[in-house]
């Protein structure tokens, strides 16, 4: 089991230089930064100089791969590729474009960010399954045709519908919570609630669609029917044995998400104005601020395979019969 | 004098390629089969025909030429140099009736109040009336509702003539080729016993041409559907988004099944470290979460395009070179799942006993790969394209959100509610852009969902008969 986390983490090393070097070259090689000096400075009327200047304080001034000029060690270190890219393996973010700590803001983001996501993750999960036993307790009925149906329609909908529609009924003609904004410290579940809900009810159709396949699949099993066989009611054996037997396959879908909880949903943040990582990196795209979308393309991809090697573990916490090795 | 844009020429050519398979299966017995499947289905035929009038406009609005100029007059013909298409030719009455500013659905007075200058001299605040919508009423307050009504059940009778004569046309084909059992054929199709649901499509497509005749008809007289901040009928621009969703759904596979084929096929056939370093890549680019790899990519190619703004002739063509680069980016990014599929089912193909027979005959490589492999990875290529659309219409609207989508000069179901979200906060509510945009892009999305389904039904072996 050690050993193969050890082969897992050091595989991952290669992956993450690969991210790195695929970032760097969209945004440095791709678009210099003369050109990103360019973009911050207005396209006309700048002159070399001013060009220099935004360059130096930033640090772009430098050559992107070999620094000829300089002696020794210096000609890898100082190098743009050593200072801006490799430096986010060690979670080194550095400045933003307008001179702030990416880290440090990062740091602050996360919790609005988590706050949203994992109430959102959780009850979520569980509306869907809940939703998706039901369908196949009813299955051969009316009632699974047309909730199939309504899960069909509801994820033909785009997320944004949700999301505005939500804001008007239950922020504004109702009046139950506010319609978007964030404050600190135990009050913030007003500001939550909202975003909460809208994320559950705009997953509900393709995951509750999704469960369903799943179960489906497992209710044709022999254990199905013996249990069946030996006089179990329908809600225990769905509830008690389909339900574990699913939990492999529900793993896979949850545990790689975990990890991307912390750098939230782009569009619920922004919609919501809620000060977390989403809305963070959505607000740099706007800016055009490379060195945090860089920071975040890179964050992203770390959790992303964190929450792959999560995935593994938690394989063999649900089913004995998985052996890593 | 027509004029052709990139994303234009590589729809046509998608088409033609799609005219292409279709041919190419009709002839083959074993991919008849499951499309007999999808035709007996009256879900996946309803939405055949919607996707099929949504297809049509996109086609009407992908044909493009320099409209002559009005008054050119010294003999030879001058061209304006702005191209407009066939559909815009079609809607121009609705297309040039801009108003100053909102004004709500079948509305003959504007949104906002202002001051009129009375014919005596006087003014007062009040709303005004509407330059085109409903101009040719006297006293809207009480003829309106009258004449909104009128004008619409004229166009549902245009409607039902427009439905009547094909479906009459085409009955009495049916009849004139069996003579004998047309009675008992006709009466099955009533009845909705037919193998193929006809009377489910020939009901949808009476629907739809109801629809279509009372919008026509009210279309130039009234605006169905209100406009917009800056006057624009939002009817016009919904109809106009059809071509900007079908492309970003349709177009994104010139970039996503090279990728895939190649890629996938290379890694399961030939293994070893071909393998490994396609797993590499595509584990790499399926690490970096999907939002910022488009937002990245998005990023640079727009510092592009303001590096080289001298080479875009015109804003029409700007858009369209971006509408094409995010087509393209959408698929770089989105080639992995198939991919790995792919990968998957030819690692299980090249073990087959006709694959090795195959290699024991020394039949080269490459000719393995083309008729042994290909072929058979078809329908995995098929479902997941089908799968994919959907979600990639529903994508255009969150990206053009994030500003990261479409160029904001092009007509998009996502710029109508990026540009419309905030007027929610407006009283009285202006509800109709999103409302628009919203039950557009529904009535896509659902039918593709349907027919996808519908599809994956039939192709997938798992899924028995």
């Amino acid at each position: 089991m050690i050993g193969y986390l050890l082969r897992r983490l050091l595989y991952a090393f290669p992956l993450l230089l690969g991210i790195n070097v695929l970032t760097f070259i969209l945004f440095f090689v791709v678009n210099t930064p003369d050109d990103m000096a360019r973009m911050h400075l207005g396209q006309k009327h700048v002159t070399p100089e001013s060009v220099e200047k935004w360059k130096r304080e930033r640090g772009y001034d430098l050559p992107l791969f070999w620094n000829a000029k300089a002696g020794g060690t210096e000609k890898v270190t100082g190098t743009i590729f050593y200072q801006k890219s490799l430096g986010l393996f060690l979670f080194r973010f550095g400045r933003s474009d307008d001179g702030r700590d990416i880290g440090a803001d990062i740091g602050q983001r996360m919790w609005p960010s988590l706050a949203i996501a994992v109430p959102s993750l959780l009850v979520g999960l569980l509306v869907d399954i809940s939703v998706a036993l039901l369908l196949v307790f009813f299955r051969l009925t009316y009632l699974e045709f047309w909730g199939v149906a309504l899960c069909v329609a509801a994820m033909s909908v785009s997320t944004l519908f949700y999301i505005i529609g939500g804001q008007y009924l239950v922020g504004k003609l109702l009046q139950l919570t506010p319609i978007s904004g964030y404050d600190t410290g135990l009050n913030a579940w007003r500001f939550v609630a909202l975003p909460v809900l809208i994320g559950i009810v705009a997953g509900v159709g393709s995951g509750a669609r999704w469960y369903r396949t799943l179960f489906l699949e497992e209710v044709e099993k022999d254990y199905v029917r013996t249990a069946r066989a030996k006089g179990l009611p329908e809600p225990r054996v769905l509830f008690a044995h389909v339900l574990r037997n699913a939990l492999i396959p529900i793993l896979t879908g949850v545990v790689v998400v975990l990890p991307l909880l912390f750098t939230g949903s782009l569009i619920t943040e922004s919609f919501f104005a809620i000060p977390g990582l989403g809305s963070y990196t959505i607000d740099a795209i706007n800016q055009q601020d490379f060195a945090i979308v860089r920071s975040m393309v890179f964050l992203g991809s770390v959790l992303y395979i964190l929450g792959l090697l999560l995935t593994d573990i938690s394989y063999t916490l649900v089913d004995p019969r998985v052996r890593l090795g | 004098m027509p004029t052709f844009f990139s994303t234009d020429i590589l729809f046509f050519l998608l088409l033609l390629g799609l005219a292409g398979l279709i041919f190419h299966m009709s002839r083959r017995e074993h991919l008849r089969r499951p499309w007999r499947k999808v035709a007996r289905s009256p879900s996946a035929m309803v939405s055949l025909v919607i996707l099929l009038v949504f297809l049509g406009i996109a086609v009407l609005d992908s044909i493009r030429f320099h409209p002559a100029e009005n008054g050119g007059g010294n003999g030879g013909a001058r061209y304006r140099s702005e191209p407009v298409t066939l559909l815009d030719a079609w809607l121009g009455p609705i297309r040039a009736r801009v108003e100053k500013t909102y004004s709500a659905p079948l509305s003959a007075y504007s949104y906002a109040k202002e001051m009129i200058r009375q014919p005596d001299g006087g003014e007062v605040w009040d709303y005004p009336r509407l330059k085109y919508g409903g101009a040719h009423l006297a006293d809207p307050a009480r003829e309106r509702p009258g004449d909104v009504v009128r004008i619409g059940a004229q166009g549902l009778g245009e409607g039902l003539l427009a439905w009547l004569v094909p479906v009459t046309a085409w009955l009495a084909w049916l009849g004139w080729q069996e003579r004998s059992g047309f009675a008992a054929r006709f009466g099955s199709i009533v009845r909705g016993e037919s193998d193929v649901p006809w009377r489910t499509i020939g009901l949808t497509l009476l629907i739809i041409c109801l629809a279509g005749g009372m919008v026509g008809e009210l279309g130039p007289k009234y605006h169905v559907l209100g406009t917009d901040k800056v006057g624009e009928d939002v009817f016009y621009q919904s109809l106009k988004s059809v071509r900007t969703g079908l492309l970003i759904g349709t177009l994104t596979t010139f970039a996503t099944l090279p990728l895939a084929l190649v890629f996938g096929i290379l890694a399961g056939y030939f293994r070893g470290w071909v393998d490994d370093g396609i797993q590499y890549l595509y584990t790499t680019l399926n690490s970096v979460p999907g939002v910022l790899l488009i937002a990245a990519a998005m990023l640079v190619m727009q510092s592009y395009m303001a590096r080289h703004e001298n080479e875009f002739a015109s804003l029409a063509l700007r858009a369209d070179f971006r509408l094409l680069a995010l087509c393209l980016i959408l698929g770089l990014t989105s080639w992995t799942g198939l991919c790995r599929l792919l990968r998957a089912e030819t690692l299980k193909l090249r073990e087959l006993e006709y694959v090795q027979a195959a290699k024991a005959l020394g039949v080269r490589e490459g000719m393995i790969l083309l008729r042994h492999i290909l072929p058979n990875l078809f329908h995995l290529v098929l479902i997941s394209v089908a799968l994919d659309f959907s979600s990639l219409v529903l994508a255009e609207a969150v990206l053009s959100y994030i500003n990261i989508g479409v160029d904001p000069t092009m007509e998009s179901w996502g710029n109508m509610i990026n540009s419309a979200r905030l007027e929610m906060a407006r009283d009285p509510v202006v509800w109709w852009s999103l409302a628009a945009a919203f039950l557009f892009m529904f009535a896509l999305v659902l039918p593709a969902n349907l027919f996808a389904d519908a599809v994956r039904d039939a192709f997938d072996p798992r899924r028995g008969e």
